[in-house]
């Protein structure tokens, strides 16, 4: 399918400046984006094989535990399915995720939280969707975790996502919360975004019956990337 | 009643955070053994067809200071204006070209650097051709959704000029800062191109 993509609703993502979120004043540009259509350079985007999974790719316990080993926390999965605003699946594209442990801390050398290191938990992990969109991986909740912005301020637990999809116009990167959590609704970066509609859109549901008995929670996390125009009529020379 | 239009709202995007290079770049920051390697390091083999060139910059904010956490990702067409993706139409693109890389900037500086082939050019949908052009997108703490926008070339002046993109900005002096200047090291053409996110000399940025 080719054709140009919806425009973004930049009033549903959150604006480039949001003064609560403190980093947000100096790296926020002043001028207007220049709008248009979307061309060939943003209808296109780069496609990553099965080739580059590992088989522990998905699985954070794992992946970086020393053999026989496991990280430490509670252990949940993490599944859901890429759409698009048609509601189209879209299949074969990377999802790329990262974390803090159990205990809020991340493992980066510019980190200085006194929450202690899992030696065998080290916070990354990606996927690639089936034919369906679906996506799913294994990992511990991470904690929460206070940030210099506020006095006082504190992240909810939260998942980074990296997602793809078929076209550079459709690259994003967002971050999962979790049901229930209250620090969603007072941490600042959740408020840049100015609709409880559009932040509900970011949190995942605990999936009771996707939970595997006596092993791990589970939690549905769908992410929509943008729609596609798809009318025989648009007007492109090279085609439609 | 009117039937319903059933469309669904795109994700909300938020910021990638200080910790980007954990998901994105875990090597870089001593996470081993989860993946043999970084993803888009290299966009050219041996066997890439085109000229090849360097593209280089710097990420500064509102105050001038480096953006010292930021990671880029760049997309191109390759030496004939094709597309590496599925997306892509008109014929097929070399294979042994990527077309996208990623890399975090300098912790230092603010900097990066590109080794890349110059893409050829690629229509608009109108049928006019677009001037060559590296498609950018940029992430960092403090950045809430990726920033987007485009390198042009500072030695393709006739093409730039008929460009319908450059066109479009409705103060000509702001053209410029999608023009990455070229210089010469080691005999290969290095286009230097400044990203400004913020104040004097701000990058023209993107809602496509």
């Amino acid at each position: 399918m080719s054709g140009s993509f919806f425009q973004r609703d930049r009033t549903w993502h959150p604006p480039a400046l949001t003064p609560s979120y403190k980093t947000s004043i100096l790296r926020s540009p002043r001028n207007a984006l220049l709008s248009l259509p979307t061309t060939l350079s943003e209808e296109t985007g780069p496609v990553f094989g099965h080739d580059i999974l590992g088989p522990l790719d998905n699985d954070l316990i794992r992946n970086y535990a020393k053999n026989g080993e496991e990280a430490i926390g509670q252990r949940i999965l993490v599944y859901g399915r890429v759409l698009d605003e048609a509601g189209r699946p879209v299949p074969n594209t990377l999802v790329e995720f990262w974390q803090a442990n159990a205990g809020g801390r991340y493992r980066h050398k510019k980190e200085g939280y006194v929450a202690a290191i899992d030696p065998n938990f080290g916070g990354c992990g990606r996927c690639i969707t089936d034919a369906d969109g679906r996506y799913e991986f294994r990992t511990v909740k991470p904690g929460a975790y206070p940030w210099p912005n506020g006095v006082n301020d504190w992240r909810p637990a939260h998942i980074h996502f990296s997602v793809f999809g078929h076209a550079f116009a459709q690259r994003l990167i967002t971050q999962m919360y979790f049901e229930g959590d209250p620090m969603i609704w007072q941490c600042p970066i959740v408020l840049t975004i100015a609709d409880p509609a559009a932040v509900g859109q970011l949190i995942a549901a605990l999936d009771r019956h996707a939970t595997i008995p006596m092993d791990s929670l589970a939690y549905k996390f769908d992410i929509v990337l943008r729609g596609r125009r798809s009318t025989m009529f648009e007007n492109k020379r090279e085609g439609n | 009643m009117v039937q319903q239009l059933h469309y669904l709202k795109e994700s909300p995007s938020q910021t990638a955070g200080p910790y980007v290079h954990i998901g994105l770049n875990p090597n870089w920051v001593d996470i081993t053994g989860v993946w043999d390697k970084d993803l888009g390091l290299a966009i050219v083999g041996p066997e890439t067809r085109g000229e090849p060139i360097i593209l280089e910059g710097r990420i500064t904010d509102g105050a001038g200071t480096p953006v010292r956490d930021a990671l880029v990702e760049i997309w191109q067409a390759d030496a004939d204006g094709l597309y590496n993706s599925p997306s892509e139409t008109r014929g097929k693109a070399d294979p042994s070209f990527a077309g996208w890389a990623r890399q975090p900037v300098s912790d230092q500086d603010g900097s990066f650097r590109f080794e890349t082939i110059r893409p050829g050019r690629v229509p608009y949908p109108d049928g006019r051709m677009q001037a060559p052009h590296i498609t950018l997108w940029i992430v960092a703490r403090g950045i809430n959704l990726g920033l987007q926008t485009r390198a042009y070339f500072g030695d393709e002046d006739a093409a730039n000029a008929a460009d319908p993109l450059l066109l479009r900005i409705p103060e000509p002096e702001r053209r410029k800062t999608l023009i990455a200047t070229r210089s010469e090291r080691d005999g290969l053409p290095v286009f230097f191109f400044d990203i400004r996110l913020q104040g004097e000399g701000e990058t023209v940025f993107l809602d496509m």
